[in-house]
């Protein structure tokens, strides 16, 4: 069953046991502001020195090619990899359970104010601004991946089916996530 | 009528759509919002609005969403019906591919998912924040805020929480001028 567990140390030798496992997560939780990505690399790699740069960056892909939510998932792996199943457990625990106790005391005063017509307003920018938010981090994300051509036509082609032609979510990730692996698959084996 | 209470509801819908996710939540958030909007009704576009702003404006995995949807629709119940429900299905199937990860990286078509993925969650992101930015704003003020806020996290590497609180503060001064 472990025989792919990887020692529980980090690159300085420390052990990562189930304690620093959640409070490293606890801390990408916490300092996660508009999403995890970002402080995730920082706490593991840097701060932490869990594991290297290049061995991340293969824990996120995987996160990132599987259901769910990427940070999620390697949150999943990264708890296995290092404490086993329990480990999993401790690591989510740590990422999820701070914010998420934040963020009810933060809805909780909201809601406490939200008939004042000053925090009606704010609410409204608020609202816009994250919106905004996820289009910027599209838009990051699109400039630093520099795409091919053709996986641009496939970005623009998911973007219409979307956003456009408002066809369902289920339905387009269907049909476009294999149709991009084909055609990636067959340029390969087809222009080299 | 066990199926047609809120908290089961919440569970089927958001553990099916852990399955067929790729992207993650912000990805996600056409498909959250007409589970929550058109299908069941349990939010306004105001108040769903409302709500992502707030999931943004606290720390933590954008996931959150999902969590305070639950909160709104059924209190602790529904917020640990629909967190539990978007996380299992999909993180037991991270746990068993992260022990079979070393074998899986060598294979030649996981490098191929690799490269072929990201173009698709790209679309669906950008296209995530156009729609529902078109359900839950108007006006030109409202477009101008998506617009600013689009540019803040795309162009600087600023904490978010800047464009969330630029876009409260333009808020609160259009509506103190009469503007909203």
């Amino acid at each position: 069953m472990k025989s792919e567990r990887e020692s529980s140390k980090s690159l300085d030798g420390r052990p990562i046991t189930l304690g620093e496992l959640f409070m490293g997560f606890a801390q990408m939780g916490l300092y996660g502001f508009g999403g995890v990505a970002t402080i995730a690399r920082h706490v593991i790699v840097e701060k932490r020195r869990w594991m290297s740069e290049h061995d991340y960056a293969a824990v996120l892909g995987i996160g990132q090619i599987l259901p769910g939510g990427n940070i999620i998932n390697m949150t999943i792996i990264l708890g296995d990899r290092f404490q086993g199943l329990l480990g999993s457990i401790v690591a989510l625990s740590g990422l999820m359970i701070m914010p998420t106790l934040i963020l009810l005391a933060l809805t909780t005063v909201y809601d406490a104010f939200s008939a004042n017509p000053d925090v009606q307003a704010a609410t409204v920018g608020a609202g816009a601004a994250a919106a905004g938010l996820i289009i910027g981090l599209g838009l990051k994300m699109g400039r630093n991946l520099k795409l091919r051509p053709l996986h641009l036509a496939f970005a623009l082609a998911t973007f219409t089916c979307m956003a456009i032609l408002r066809l369902p979510f289920i339905g387009v990730v269907l049909v476009m996530t294999p149709l991009c692996i084909a055609a990636t698959w067959w340029s390969r084996r087809h222009v080299g | 009528m066990w199926d047609e209470s809120p908290v089961i509801k919440l569970a089927l819908a958001f553990g099916a759509l852990s399955l067929v996710s790729v992207g993650g939540a912000p990805a996600m958030m056409p498909e959250i919002h007409r589970l929550a909007v058109v299908v069941n009704g349990w939010h306004t576009n105001a108040e769903f609005a409302r709500d992502m702003a707030l999931a943004q404006a606290a720390p933590g995995p954008n996931f959150m969403m999902i969590s305070l949807v639950g909160w709104r629709v059924a209190g602790f119940a529904g917020l640990l019906a629909a967190t539990l429900a978007a996380i299992i299905p999909s993180s037991i199937i991270a746990f068993i591919v992260g022990r079979l990860f070393t074998r899986l990286s060598k294979l030649d078509w996981f490098t191929i998912v690799r490269s072929a993925l990201p173009p698709i969650v790209l679309g669906l992101i950008v296209a995530s924040g156009v729609v529902t930015a078109g359900a839950a704003v108007s006006g030109v003020l409202g477009f101008g805020i998506v617009i600013l806020s689009a540019a803040i996290v795309a162009l600087t590497s600023r904490n978010p929480l800047v464009a969330i609180g630029a876009g409260a503060l333009i808020g609160l001064a259009a509506g103190r001028l009469g503007f909203l």
